[in-house]
Order: C-alpha cells, then sequence, then structure tokens
C-alpha cells in the first residue's frame, strides 16, 4: 500500500516540477504587459492599460500584425496544399528515386534557412523582381517549407490504409474523385498538423522578410520585434513585453483553434 | 450473364515471386464459390486480381461474356466488400451506402432512396444517420453488405468477410450470409483461412496452396474426397489421419496392422509399393474389443467435442483419432480399436488420391 | 477430381492493358502532375540557391570591398581555411554538445518522459501539461528567447527570485547549458506528440505479459516498449537533429558569447558572412554544414534500414 502511496506522491511531484519547469518561463509575459513600468522582474501587475496604448503610438505594430498574418496563412495555404498532393502522390506511386530527392531536399532545405543562404536568395529575388513583394516572400518561404512538410505528411498518409481508397475505385470512383471524397477527408488532421507548423514557422521567421522587404508598412510582427529589441540601443521592455504578448496571442488562439477542431498530432497516422 | 473465368491466369512479382501460377477456374452464374487456403497461399491476390486491383502478368479473366483483364476495377462492374469494410468514416451509413450511385451519377433523392430501401432489408433503418464508428461489428458488416448490394453489380467479392466479427457473431453472420447471396442470386467469391466457413457456406470452393489450386469441388466433395494429401490435411475440424503404409498382396500394412484395401482403391495398387492410408476420425468405427482389419492400440487422450468424442489411440508408436460418440468413451489406457470404413477411406500415392 | 480446364486454343496470353496498380490508380502521369507544384517551387527557391551557395563558397566574393564587385573563384581555398580554422572547430564542437544535449538527450528524453507519464490520462492535468508544452513550442522565437533573457537576468530575473541568489547569471557563467536548457524547453512538445502516438500503438497485452513475467518498469520499458517505437523514433530523431544542428535561436539569447561560448555554427556562419562580411568563406562554411548533416543523415538511415 505504501508503495502505491509513494508511487502517487512521486508522480505528482513529478508533474510539479514538469509544470513549473514550463510555466514560470511564461509568467512574465503574463505579467509586463499589464505593469506600469515594467522591468524583468515578475510582479504582480497593476492592470494597466498604458502599455497597450503606447504600442497602439507606435506606426508600425498593429498593421505589422497583420501583415503577419498575411505571410501565415499564404504560405500555410501553399505549403499544405502542395505538400498533400505530393506526398500522396510519393506514397501511393513508386515514383523512381523518390527515397533519395526526399532525403536530399530535406538535407537541401537546412542549408536555405541558414544565414548564407541569405545573399543568394537576395539576388534571385531581384533577378525574379520579387524584392519588396509579399507575394515572392510567400513562394520563397513555401519552398523552404516543403521538403520537411513532404516529408512529415508522406509519412502521415504511409500509415493510412489504403483499402478505402481500393474500395471507392472498384465502386468506379476516378482518381481525381477518390483524392475529394476519401482522401481529402481522412487526412484532414494531417493537414492541419502541416498548417499549424507552417503558420509557426513563418509566424516567427525573422531573416527573410528582414531581407526581402524594404517597405517598412510590409514587414511582419517579427521584424517589428526585432527593432524594438535593438532601438536606441537597449531594450524598451515596456514595448517588448507587450508587443511580445500581442504578438504571442494569435497564433496560441490558431493553435487551440486548430486542435479543437481536429486533434494536433504530428503522427496522427500511426495506426491505433 | 455473370458467370467468372479465369483462363490460365498468372502473377507474377517483381523479384520472381510467383503469387499465382496458371490458374483455371469457372464459377457459373449466382454460385456462392469460396477460396480457401493457409495464409500466403495467394487467394487474396487472387481475389484482387479479379477485382483489378492487382494486373496479372498472363491469362485472362472474363466476368460474364466480356474479358475484363485489361479493364479499370472501375470499369468491371463488380463490387467488393473489403475484410476492415473501409466503410468511409466521415460519411454517415446513408452516404456510404449510396456512394457507388454516386459515383454512377444518379441524382441526390433517388440514390439516397435507394440506399435507404437496401438499408431497410438488411434491418438498418435505425441506423441510416450514424456515423460507421458509432456501429458494432455486426452492423458495419452489414452496411458494406448494402453498399455492395445498392451497386446491383454483376458480380460480388468478399475479402475474409467473417474474421472481423467476433466468434459467437460469426456464425450467425454465417447463415446470414448464405440466406442473402441466395436471394440475391448474384455470382459472389470468397475468400477465407477457415475451413469450417468455407464449407459451410459455399457451393463449391478451390482449395488453394502456393499460388496453385489443389482442387476445386463442392464441399461435400472436398470433405469426403480431398484429391491430394494437402487438401485431406487442410479440411476437417478434425484433421484426417493420414498413415503410412505398404500394399501387400490384397491387404495393407499400416503401422503394424493389417487393413482392407478401402473401396476407392479396388484394384488400383501395386504389390510392395508404398501408400499413405487417409481415414477422418469421423469415418474410425471404434470398438472396445478386437476388430479384424482395425487399428489397435491404448488410448492416450479423449478430448470432449459436444455430442461426440475425440479418442486418440497410439498404434505401435503412431497416433490414430476416431470419434465416438456420447456415452461409449474410453478412459485413458484402454484397449481401443479403430475399424475404418472401406467405403471412405482413402489411398494416397506421392501425396495424389488413388482413385478410378 | 480434376480440375477444370479448358481447351488449349481458348487459352491466351493476355496483353494486359497496362493500368496503374497503386490504390487509387493514379499512375505515374497523374503522380508526376501532383508533384511538380511542389517541385516546381522547391527547385526554384530552394534547390538553385542552395547549389548556388554551394558555388559560392567556391569564390572568394564579399559583402563590400573589391572583391564584392569583382570575385574570383578560389577554388578549395575556403574549405581549406575553414578545416584549419580553430574558431570552426570551436564551432562545430558546440554544435555537437548542442544537438547531442538538448535535442538527442534532452528533447527525447524529456518528451518521452512526458508522453509516458500521461499515457493512460485523460482529463485537465493531461491537456493542462500538454497546453503548457506546446506553448513553449507555438509561441514565437523573438518572444521565448526574450522571456528567457528576462528569467534568467542577474539583477530580476525569475530564477534569481526562486533560488534565492544574488548576481548568477546562467547566460555569461553557464552559457552553453542556458542554451541547451531552453532549447529543450522549446523544443520538447514535437518528441511529446511523437512518443505519444507511438507508445498508443503499443499492445497493451505485451506490457501485460511483460508485467506478470515479473518485469520492472524499466524492463517493461526496454524490451517491450522500445522495440515497438524505434521506426517512428528514428525518423523523427534525424528531423530534430537536423533542425537543432541549423539552429539560430541561440543567437536571440547569448549572440554567441560570452566570448564565441555559444557561437554554434549557424550563427558562425553568421558572425562570418553579415558581421564579417566574407560572402564566399561563409557559403563553404554552410556547405561544410551541409555536409556534415549528410553525415548525419545516412548514419540515421543505416540504423533505420538495420532496423527493419
Amino acid at each position: 500500500m505504501t508503495r502505491f502511496v509513494l508511487h502517487r506522491i512521486g508522480f505528482y511531484v513529478l508533474i510539479a516540477v514538469l509544470l513549473a519547469f514550463f510555466t514560470v518561463p511564461l509568467l512574465w509575459l503574463a505579467s509586463a504587459p499589464f505593469t506600469s513600468d515594467p522591468t524583468y522582474k515578475v510582479r504582480l501587475p497593476d492592470f494597466t492599460s498604458e502599455n497597450f496604448r503606447a504600442i497602439l503610438d507606435n506606426p508600425y505594430a498593429l498593421g505589422s500584425l497583420w501583415n503577419s498574418v498575411l505571410l501565415a496563412a499564404g504560405t500555410a495555404v501553399l505549403v499544405v496544399v502542395f505538400a498533400a498532393l505530393a506526398a500522396y502522390a510519393l506514397s501511393r506511386v513508386h515514383l523512381p528515386g523518390r527515397d533519395a530527392l526526399l532525403y536530399t531536399l530535406l538535407l537541401l532545405s537546412s542549408i536555405i534557412t541558414g544565414t548564407a543562404a541569405m545573399v543568394p536568395l537576395f539576388q534571385l529575388a531581384v533577378e525574379l523582381h520579387l524584392i519588396d513583394s509579399q507575394l515572392g516572400l510567400i513562394l520563397i518561404m513555401t519552398g523552404g517549407l516543403l521538403p520537411a512538410a513532404i516529408f512529415m505528411m508522406k509519412d502521415f498518409m504511409d500509415s493510412t490504409p489504403k483499402s478505402y481508397e481500393e474500395s471507392a475505385r472498384v465502386f468506379g470512383a476516378s482518381p481525381l474523385q477518390i483524392v475529394r471524397h476519401v482522401v481529402v477527408p481522412l487526412v484532414r488532421p494531417g493537414l492541419a498538423t502541416i498548417a499549424v507548423w507552417a503558420v509557426a514557422n513563418v509566424w516567427g521567421n525573422f531573416l527573410m522578410p528582414y531581407l526581402l522587404l524594404s517597405d517598412v508598412d510590409k514587414q511582419p510582427a517579427a521584424v517589428i520585434m526585432y527593432t524594438l529589441y535593438t532601438e536606441g540601443g537597449q531594450a524598451n521592455i515596456k514595448l517588448l513585453a507587450t508587443f511580445g504578448l500581442l504578438y504571442s496571442v494569435p497564433v496560441v488562439l490558431m493553435y487551440l483553434f486548430v486542435s479543437k477542431k481536429y486533434g494536433f498530432r504530428f503522427h496522427g497516422g500511426i495506426k491505433r | 450473364m455473370s458467370a467468372i473465368e479465369l483462363r490460365g491466369l498468372t502473377k507474377v512479382y517483381p523479384g520472381g515471386v510467383k503469387a499465382l501460377d496458371s490458374l483455371d477456374l469457372a464459377i457459373p452464374d449466382g454460385e456462392f464459390f469460396a477460396l480457401l487456403g493457409p495464409s500466403g497461399c495467394g487467394k487474396t491476390t487472387l481475389l484482387r486480381t479479379i477485382a483489378g486491383l492487382e494486373t496479372a502478368t498472363g491469362g485472362a479473366v472474363v466476368i460474364g461474356d466480356r474479358d475484363v483483364t485489361g479493364l479499370q476495377p472501375g470499369a468491371r462492374d463488380i463490387a467488393m466488400v473489403f475484410q476492415d469494410y473501409a466503410l468511409f468514416p466521415h460519411m454517415n451509413v446513408t452516404d456510404n451506402i449510396a456512394y457507388p450511385l454516386r459515383i454512377k451519377k444518379v441524382g441526390r433523392a433517388a440514390r439516397q432512396q435507394k440506399a435507404a430501401e437496401v438499408g431497410a432489408r438488411l434491418g438498418l433503418e435505425q441506423l441510416m444517420d450514424r456515423r460507421p464508428g458509432q456501429l458494432s461489428g455486426g452492423q458495419q458488416q452489414r452496411v458494406a453488405l448494402a453498399r455492395v448490394m445498392a451497386t446491383q453489380a454483376q458480380a460480388f467479392l468478399f475479402d475474409e468477410p467473417l474474421s472481423n466479427l467476433d466468434a459467437r457473431l460469426r456464425l450467425e453472420a454465417r447463415t446470414f450470409l448464405k440466406k442473402l447471396q441466395h436471394e440475391l442470386g448474384v455470382t459472389t467469391v470468397f475468400v477465407t483461412h477457415d475451413q469450417a466457413e468455407a464449407l459451410a457456406m459455399a457451393d463449391r470452393m478451390a482449395v488453394m496452396e502456393s499460388g496453385h489450386i489443389r482442387q476445386i469441388g463442392t464441399p461435400a466433395e472436398v470433405f469426403q474426397r480431398p484429391a491430394n494429401t494437402f487438401v485431406a490435411g487442410f479440411i476437417g475440424s478434425t484433421p484426417m489421419n493420414l498413415l503410412d503404409g505398404v500394399v501387400r498382396a490384397d491387404t495393407l500394412e499400416v503401422t503394424g496392422c493389417k487393413l482392407a484395401v478401402p473401396q476407392s482403391a479396388e484394384g488400383l495398387l501395386h504389390d510392395g509399393e508404398k501408400i499413405v492410408y487417409g481415414v477422418r476420425p469421423e469415418y474410425n468405427v471404434y470398438s472396445a474389443e478386437p476388430v479384424d482389419g482395425s487399428l489397435g492400440g491404448n488410448v492416450s487422450i479423449v478430448e470432449n467435442l459436444g455430442a461426440s468424442y475425440l479418442v486418440t489411440l497410439d498404434v505401435n508408436g503412431v497416433l490414430v483419432q476416431a470419434v465416438v460418440p456420447e456415452g461409449h468413451e474410453p478412459a485413458i489406457g484402454d484397449e481401443g480399436y479403430a475399424l475404418p470404413r472401406r467405403d471412405r477411406a482413402l489411398i494416397y500415392r506421392d501425396g495424389e488420391l488413388v482413385s478410378a | 477430381m480434376a480440375q477444370a480446364t479448358l481447351p488449349p486454343e481458348v487459352l491466351d496470353d493476355a496483353k494486359a492493358r497496362r493500368y496503374s496498380a497503386d490504390a487509387a490508380g493514379l499512375g505515374r502521369l497523374r503522380a508526376g502532375a501532383f508533384v511538380a507544384p511542389a517541385l516546381a517551387l522547391i527547385s526554384l527557391f530552394l534547390v538553385f540557391p542552395a547549389l548556388w551557395v554551394l558555388y559560392l563558397g567556391l569564390s572568394n566574393y564579399r559583402l563590400t570591398g573589391a572583391a564584392a564587385a569583382a570575385p574570383r573563384l578560389v577554388g578549395f581555398d575556403n574549405f581549406v581555411k575553414a578545416l584549419t580554422d580553430p574558431e570552426f572547430w570551436n564551432s562545430t564542437w558546440l554544435t555537437f554538445e548542442f544537438v547531442l544535449g538538448s535535442a538527442v538527450i534532452g528533447q527525447v528524453v524529456l518528451g518521452f518522459l512526458l508522453a509516458w507519464i500521461m499515457r493512460d490520462r485523460t482529463g485537465p492535468l493531461k491537456r493542462i501539461v500538454e497546453g503548457l508544452v506546446i506553448l513553449a513550442w507555438i509561441l514565437p522565437s523573438a518572444v521565448v528567447s526574450f522571456l528567457w533573457v528576462a528569467l534568467l537576468d542577474r539583477d530580476d530575473g525569475t530564477l534569481n527570485t526562486l533560488l534565492h541568489s544574488q548576481d548568477f547569471a546562467p547566460l555569461l557563467d553557464h552559457p552553453m547549458l542556458s542554451i541547451i536548457i531552453f532549447n529543450i524547453w522549446r523544443g520538447a512538445a514535437f518528441s511529446m506528440m511523437l512518443y505519444g502516438a507511438a507508445l498508443g500503438n503499443v499492445p497493451p497485452s505485451h506490457l501485460e505479459s511483460a508485467r506478470l513475467a515479473g518485469a520492472s518498469g524499466w524492463q517493461q520499458l526496454r524490451d517491450v516498449v522500445f522495440p515497438h517505437i524505434r521506426g517512428h523514433v528514428l525518423t523523427n530523431l534525424l528531423l530534430i537533429s537536423l533542425w537543432t544542428f541549423n539552429d539560430f535561436t541561440p543567437f536571440l539569447l547569448t549572440a554567441g558569447g560570452p566570448d564565441g561560448k555559444t557561437e554554434v555554427l549557424a550563427v558562425h556562419v553568421y558572425q562570418v558572412a553579415l558581421q564579417g562580411g566574407e560572402l564566399g568563406y561563409g557559403a563553404a562554411v554552410s556547405t561544410v554544414i551541409l555536409l556534415i548533416n549528410l553525415v548525419v543523415a545516412v548514419f540515421y538511415l543505416r540504423l533505420l534500414r538495420s532496423k527493419k
């Protein structure tokens, strides 16, 4: 009996420690924006709204949030659609060299996200007249995210049984009908996961928009956050905390929404 | 006409594995036909090749009077129930049943009505709005059946239709399926690894092994006169006794006992040749007293089969089984004699049945 | 009973029209069409610039100065320079430490631990724990790195408050450890989700048999659970190793300091290429990083194949 009790106690202690580990760093984000004259200290806030007013005074703050939404949504849509199509084809049809191709692309995508690729990307964008173009930025980021997205999506599709598709096929459905009627509804959780992952990636991406967009009005929140960081040499804690909170809220809301609707599972395709 | 014919059907996988080896088969219209065999024998591959989900490397598949070998699965006018039923989880029962009609471009009202009709016929009226996830195994099976019935296809293919049901349900479903097929009169081919299921449901069956058909026949034929030792050992809830023996003039010496030559092999044996003597435990007449021409030994195991007992005799080191009606079961260690029925015993030479 | 046979003249070799045998009947042509849009974008915006970087590595291109206007091909000079540069090796070593500590050990262990203790639960506790872990992953890097700067601050940081210590500056005194723990905190969610799903796939009967045979918790883990989840684990270890290897976020916490003590390769490339302006050399270093990634990937793939 005591063994069981000890187990229980141990379990709850462990949970408490883990919860603390994950909560403590977040506390500041919950308190500082609501505190007048905040420092790094976590204190009980006096619930002031002056910080938020300061943000509103900044001409680029709110606009940048909208830009982030635009970039993230645009990229996510392209990534999901293209990755799903490609992953389905690669999963079901044996195209020559597909495994080697996938792994090569995966490796190359890690080079692209590195800083050394910035200059080639910049020059490429100049050649294609995609500088200062949000569409161009979306296309470039999509290209960078696709290999990993296809990789994950294919893994998911591989674990989805083929009998649904075969059943529809014997009933006379054409391949496109099968994709529409059967496959897409089946892999919706996987699509939702990829969408969330893509949005989270784009939302936090600072380097690409910083380099490829020159008009400040088009800059997303990630870049504005950075400028708040370095403005005047010293971190403006008030603005950083508040904008940080505003900047974080949309992604969190999106995650909550998607996970409620579809559940958020990277590997939901693993058969239960 | 919806007879199914296979001519020289061959399927070789890249890498050289021969899943189907030049199979010939003719299934007349309206027959309930079973493909039976152990795992890996090719029965599912054969079913899928008939469906068109696998392409044949050689030979032909003819459905009705059409050679469908080169046709896509959707163009063959057949319907298939998969082992896991493949009911679309995001559609309710009505939409699932109506799906084939949707592909055929039947209007919404018409196909929903047809789905309701077919569903009612199978007792699904209360469940039409539910999703597959909310149904029991038996209900899911009926929805899958309703779906193929709605297609009004020329032939039905079932892949292990009963294996996803629990044991009790399986027996009920067996009767249900046989009755349904009989009413519908549609040529149906089903795959199973359960020989009792095949014997109970099929009008005729093919027993397969390693890509070959070992025997085609009615359940009675396959049970009473298996064409070779493989079929003999595979069919029957109690395994057939297959005993090594030698021909001695006009009698047989089997495990040290003298047995008469069975009716089926009269006049066909040669003195001195090695044979295998086959007799089902059900066709061994058991006696506690010594009998001429029987296999005698000591009882080593007695198993209760319900209304009868399976008695295992140790005959000179070889195990021989006999079925004994209730009330006559012996005790372990008793002396026992199993007399094979001359009209049911069989002789196998080099694995093949000896018969006129 | 003989098999049904047909007269020989009826038997013919089916000239089966080749149609595709994949599940939906897509066929190679349509499959190609499905892959095309992704492939087009990837070729243009990923493959091409990546190859360009490889090419740049062979030149002496700079951001400013004479070499910016008229770069020359210098062959493998940059690579030689990299391989003989102690700063490069320092960064490489630090990166391996970073990947090993935070990804291979940290995230995997923590992720697995979380999945394991939450495995049979449902309800609010599970949702809260999962929610917080995922929050750490979802929040943008700029925000979380600043949160950790705040946490670890010497004067006002929450860590100091909790530990009742003064002047404890982990970012200065234990920079590698700080960024490793930070990365574990940040990335545990991915592994937690993976192991959660994989654990759900271990048949309970196997665990029970082991328990009945007297296996302890640890033995059950080792003998039943791990063999079952190996394949997926390896595939995803590959992903997080690659991601962590190329992760730039530590820069936001420590800017590579103090004194280059946390200058992982991604940061090193930034310093060299954008701060120092040596783009050709930076590109060469990036190429070397790619090669290391390749070796790591091949290593994982070998492991995967040997499991199958």
